[in-house]
């Protein structure tokens, strides 16, 4: 029988666990995981610092599924080394863990800049860091948020939501620049404001004090707890130390295979096709993918790449962005709506007639829609106005009655047009209860009521008027 | 008791001015609302809505007025046909009863399978399931309610123990602060209803409704979420997990009557709303709001219908809906709850007496020891003379004249023809069969295959009792004498038992077949024992379960406990996955199905009603102005939609109430269902009806 050991209990390694036994009740699955809680959902962690989620409801799987599902779980243990070999992985307890096949889920570890007093700030990356956070925002009054990517404006938010002044510092030029064009960052920034978030772009930070932050040119920004969100990089070190190939992440091809055929990797440890994806969705993707051929499912699944959308998870703050967002005239058609004032900005990137961006800040009815033609790559309409200001299909029964057709429906429920109930007026219909029995409208629904009192009504005064 | 009273105010008319002082009360043809209605038939058939009965309180849709022309239809059938030829009963009856013995004798008892309706009254569900398993002795008994109400019969159950469509009188919604429909459009199907919606509008109550359509139902609606087809279950979870998320959570209430929550609060954990947002398209903020709108009204109600329930994923589509309630604290609290909105004239009724392949009277299954002897004893017959369980519908029709399979079919108040999934295949089927005998009114195209048609009664010319969609008795009475030539179906099975195994226990009158369907429903879930035809008079309808005579009936079951072994109701953990069938580069359109207000199930009945056909000739295709623009379409192009099963041609209609990505055809004609996909849920077998993947290509 495979022997299946997945070392990384995070978002990666959980969602193979389970996808591996939705498939195969039978193959021998060992995980092991370096933290001791139970797998948690790592999207979800904003909330725990926004304080709208306790730590123990974002857990990914309750702590009896392990039992119930017969997988042997090791949480709380380090591995240490890989044997290729003898295919077997050793952990710092000194265990010897054999596999047949293994995939390494071990996902990436916060950036920590160099800067003096850095280990004085707090990471935001794991469940441990967020009660860290959590502990020391209860004493602070002022807190400082360094990066101004996804997770630092998340982070950002979240403090300044529990009533802390916030300032996020952030190296480039304007917030989430990977993500959004300048003047989406601007109009981010000017929202996050209003929030309580104070936001100074092209900041770089010389120093982290036990009372703020020094900023190049001297100045300090003062706080009692600061926050590091300033990247990820992948946890490589157990996959180079045993050889496999690895550039910025584990090299993979599109089984999610190293170049150790008996060895795996997904989530954000792990590269493809160039690309190391930070976000949940591909990693789950992936894991569907190894989940299939481990257990022989589907022998033919690939992973092929994944669209990446971006929603940034604040309150008060909608944003999504997807695709290449940098692109201009040159090279795309760029529809765009701006309106600073309300903190709204839009924008669409179209090539070839398909969506391959696009930016929502402010309002998102259009998110929907807007994702499900970028991820299709379905045909964008000649005028994308539409996509851009979606509205709901009018509805015709607060029509004046003045200057209804007489061929326009009133009663849906017994198909009663304008023109009939005028006919049974002109027959000496003068009230809708005489219209009503005479034509059965307003008897079905009710719907119609107010709109044939309207028309009876208008009906009588046009009579007034010409007596 | 008291009749109840209205909550939902009048119309606007005087309806004992218009009622004829000879007409008889009774209700309503078509749909599970069962408007009452009085029928006085005379030269000609005055029908008038009666104020007495609280789902309708005086309203009918034009379904209603117009049903009367039902009853001098020139298409009536008035004789037996035997291989399309006038012949007389005996020999028409005699016939059957030789082939079904030929059969039988030659293929074993399941040689000969029975297919009945939603739409029978509950006499004629009860007698068809008694005699198939006693007269037959045939496993194979299904019927068209499968294709309707058995991914809500199957949530409701596992959740509460008990499956009564709505556990409370439906005037209870003119109450609520909130009512959510996901997947139904009730101004079309049952407009009457929403005039309980507008009463609660009326008061401030706010109106959600999820549908990948802007139907009329959403259009009335103060939020309208409008997911990809086939998406429903990805949103609930999603408005779960935001109502755990903001602390909406009623925990007291969880606590003390609900179990299992533990294991779906942890499955919601992984169902974010950003990640819901990308499979539904539904906008977060959207999603947001209609939680909010949930956790802030004091009572609230949540309802499915067919567009959550048909799939192959639609029982745990309506369980993570039943989460959602649970989560909130709504069932079992009075002026709160989960109900399902059922479709079918009798689709209640229908569902617990024993058409189904699993079941016996009463919501008994027919693999429980202690049921099936209850049920013997009544019947007077050994309990291991009864059959076991058998195919369920579409697997039925599936398996018609297969090695395997059924030589012969009977088949009663349905038309597979027409709504079957995978039409063209079930057709296919039933031309195989050995023998093939429809009762119908009408020639239905299914009774156009038939060897032998039996020319049956309908609605106003018989009597027998329907359960409406809220679990109340009524009495549908006989207002007119049947043409000459035509039988009940009661008479009908009385013939094939005579001459099968003998008439006792096989009567033809509804109420002596009630009697005893009182008896055999007694101590069961659906439990009838107390409800006779004069109390059902006299109370305007009684709410089963009713164990005695003196029992006032049950209007809301679930106040103290919910019908499972420990009381409490049970949380499921579901999961989402995607439709069996997703869009593609060869066919990148979804298809999904439903209804227009002027016309009920296949048409048989609505298409011959003039003044219904004039509404909506014939079928059509709605699709967004998008989509439109880029196939070049105009309004009133023939267009063919294009599946994997099959193809069928209908009218373009542009409308952007339709999502880009989907078309939408009704399904009262040939058409859409020579396209959808049966692929079953595994739980309650429910064909994949509302979600399959298409392409447009215009005609001509």
């Amino acid at each position: 029988m495979t022997r299946l050991v997945i070392v990384g209990n995070g978002m990666a390694g959980a969602r193979l666990v389970s996808e591996v036994r939705a498939r195969d009740k039978h193959v021998k699955v060992t995980v092991i995981g370096a933290e001791t809680w139970q797998p948690y959902n790592r999207v979800l962690l904003s909330n725990v610092v926004a304080g709208t989620m306790l730590p123990d409801q974002v857990r990914l799987l309750d702590p009896a599924w392990y039992a119930d599902h017969s997988v042997t779980a090791l949480l709380g243990v380090e591995v240490t080394a890989i044997d290729r070999e003898t295919q077997a992985v050793l952990t710092a307890d000194g265990r010897r863990e054999p596999y047949d096949v293994l995939v390494l889920a071990t996902g990436s570890e916060a950036v920590v800049p160099p800067v003096p007093g850095a280990a004085g700030a707090m990471a935001f990356r794991t469940l441990d860091d967020c009660r860290a956070i959590l502990a020391a925002a209860g004493a602070a009054r002022r807190a400082v948020v360094v990066g101004g990517g996804l997770l630092g404006i998340e982070a950002a938010r979240g403090l300044a939501g529990r009533g802390l002044p916030v300032t996020l510092l952030h190296l480039a030029g304007h917030l989430m620049e990977r993500q959004l064009d300048a003047e989406a960052g601007l109009v981010l920034g000017e929202t996050l404001a209003e929030l309580g978030v104070t936001v100074r772009t092209g900041a770089v930070v010389e120093e982290i004090l036990g009372d703020g932050v020094r900023l190049a040119g001297g100045e300090t920004v003062g706080s009692d707890l600061v926050v590091l969100a300033c990247g990820v990089r992948p946890v490589t070190g157990l996959a180079g130390d045993a050889g496999l190939e690895v550039a910025r992440g584990i090299v993979v091809d599109d089984e999610m295979r190293t170049d150790d055929p008996s060895i795996f990797a997904i989530g954000e440890c792990a590269q493809h096709d160039g690309t190391v994806y930070g976000l949940v969705a591909p990693a789950w993707e992936q894991a569907a993918v190894v989940a299939d051929l481990v257990t022989g499912t589907d022998k033919t699944s690939r992973y092929r790449g994944s669209r990446l959308v971006t929603r940034l998870k604040a309150r008060s703050v909608e944003l999504a962005a997807m695709g290449e967002t940098h692109l201009t005239e040159d090279d795309a058609e760029v529809v765009c709506f701006s309106h600073r004032a309300r903190g709204t900005y839009r924008k669409l990137v179209i090539r070839d007639g398909r969506l391959v961006g696009a930016i929502l800040l402010g309002e998102t009815a259009a998110v929907g829609a807007l994702t499900q033609l970028f991820d299709r790559g379905s045909p964008v309409p000649a005028d994308p106005s539409g996509l851009l200001f979606p509205g709901l299909p009018g509805s015709a029964v607060t029509e004046s009655p003045v200057r209804m057709p007489d061929a326009a429906k009133v009663c849906q429920c017994n198909n009663v047009t304008k023109g009939q109930i005028r006919a049974c007026w002109e027959s000496g219909a003068r009230d809708v209860e005489a219209v009503a029995a005479a034509t059965r409208a307003t008897t079905g629904c009710g719907g119609c009521r107010d709109v044939v009192e309207g028309i009876v009504g208008w009906l009588c005064e046009q009579e007034g008027i010409s007596v | 008791m008291k009749p109840p009273e209205s909550t939902i105010g009048d119309v606007p008319i005087s309806l004992s001015a218009l009622t004829p002082v000879k007409a008889t009360a009774t209700h309503c043809p078509y749909c599970a609302l069962q408007c009452g209605m009085s029928v006085a038939v005379d030269e000609t058939v005055t029908i008038t809505p009666r104020k007495d009965i609280p789902a309708n309180a005086g309203g009918l849709c034009q379904k209603g007025w117009t049903a009367g022309e039902l009853l001098t239809s020139g298409d009536r059938l008035t004789t037996p046909l035997l291989y399309g030829e006038p012949v007389g009963w005996d020999e028409a009856l005699d016939f059957v009863a030789a082939r079904i013995r030929a059969v039988q004798g030659e293929h074993g008892p399941d040689g000969v399978a029975v297919f009945g309706g939603g739409g029978l009254t509950n006499e004629k569900a009860y007698q068809l399931g008694k005699f198939a398993r006693m007269v037959l002795r045939t496993s194979q008994i299904d019927y068209n309610g499968r294709f309707c109400m058995s991914s809500a019969a199957a949530a409701a159950n596992r959740a509460f123990g008990m499956d009564r469509g709505l556990p409370f009188p439906i005037t209870d919604l003119a109450g609520a602060d909130a009512v959510l429909i996901a997947g139904g459009n009730v101004a079309e199907t049952m407009p009457p209803f929403v005039r309980h919606l507008t009463a609660m509008r009326d008061r401030g109550g706010r109106l959600v409704v999820i549908d990948p359509r802007a139907t009329a139902t959403a259009r009335q609606a103060d939020l309208h979420l409008q997911p990809a087809p086939g998406t429903d279950l990805a949103l609930a979870l999603g408005l779960l997990h935001i109502v755990i998320a903001e602390g909406h959570v009623d925990e007291d209430y969880v606590a003390g009557r609900t179990s299992g929550f533990d294991g779906v609060r942890t499955s919601a954990a992984a169902w974010w709303p950003e990640r819901v947002e990308r499979i539904t398209g539904v906008p977060v903020a959207r999603m947001r709001l209609a939680a909010e709108i949930l956790a802030d009204a004091g009572r609230a109600v949540i309802l499915t219908g067919r567009g959550a329930e048909q799939h192959a994923k639609g029982t745990d589509t309506v369980s993570a809906f039943i989460n959602l309630a649970l989560a909130l604290g709504l069932p079992g609290r009075e002026g709160s709850g989960y109900g399902c909105v059922t479709g079918q004239g009798n689709g209640q009724g229908g569902r617990e007496h024993g058409q189904k392949a699993d079941q016996l009277p009463g919501y008994r299954r027919i693999d429980d020891p202690a049921a099936r002897a209850h049920v013997a004893a009544v019947w007077g017959i050994a309990p291991e003379d009864l059959p076991g369980p058998g195919r369920s519908a579409y697997e039925l029709l599936d398996a018609l004249g297969t090695a395997a399979g059924p030589r012969a079919l009977l088949l009663f108040g349905s038309n597979p023809v027409i709504s079957a999934p995978r039409a063209g295949h079930v057709t296919g089927r039933l031309r195989s069969l050995d023998l093939l005998v429809v009762s119908d009114l009408v020639m239905s195209e299914t009774a156009a295959l038939a060897d032998v048609v039996f020319p049956t009664t309908q609605w106003a010319e018989e009597s027998g009792t329907m359960t409406n969609l809220e679990g109340r008795v009524l009495l549908r009475r006989q207002a007119a004498a049947p043409p000459p030539g035509v039988r009940s179906d009661l008479e009908i099975l009385r013939g094939l038992a005579v001459r099968l195994r003998g008439a006792e226990g096989f009567p033809a009158d509804p109420r002596e077949v009630f009697d005893e369907l009182r008896r055999a429903s007694a101590g069961g879930t659906a439990d009838y024992a107390g409800i006779t035809y004069e109390r059902i008079a006299a109370e305007t309808g009684v709410f089963w379960p009713c164990p005695a005579e003196d029992h006032p009936g049950t209007p809301r079951p679930f106040l103290d406990r919910f019908a499972t072994p420990d009381g409490r109701a049970r949380f499921v953990p579901v999961e989402h996955r995607p439709p069996e069938e997703d869009i593609d580069r060869d066919y990148p359109l979804y298809l999904t199905t439903g209804r227009v207000l002027a016309h009920y199930q296949s048409g048989a009945q609505t298409r011959r009603i003039a003044a219904l056909n004039a509404v909506v000739p014939e079928v059509f295709v709605e699709l967004h102005p998008d989509l439109a623009e880029r196939l070049e379409v105009e309004p009133g192009d023939l267009l063919r939609v294009v599946g994997r099963r099959g193809a069928a041609e209908g009218v373009a209609r542009i409308t952007p109430a339709v999502r880009p990505d989907t078309v939408f055809m009704p399904f009262h004609w040939a058409g859409a269902n020579l396209l959808t996909n049966p692929a079953l849920d595994p739980v309650s077998r429910m064909p994949e009806f509302k979600v399959c993947a298409v392409k447009l290509e215009r005609v001509g």
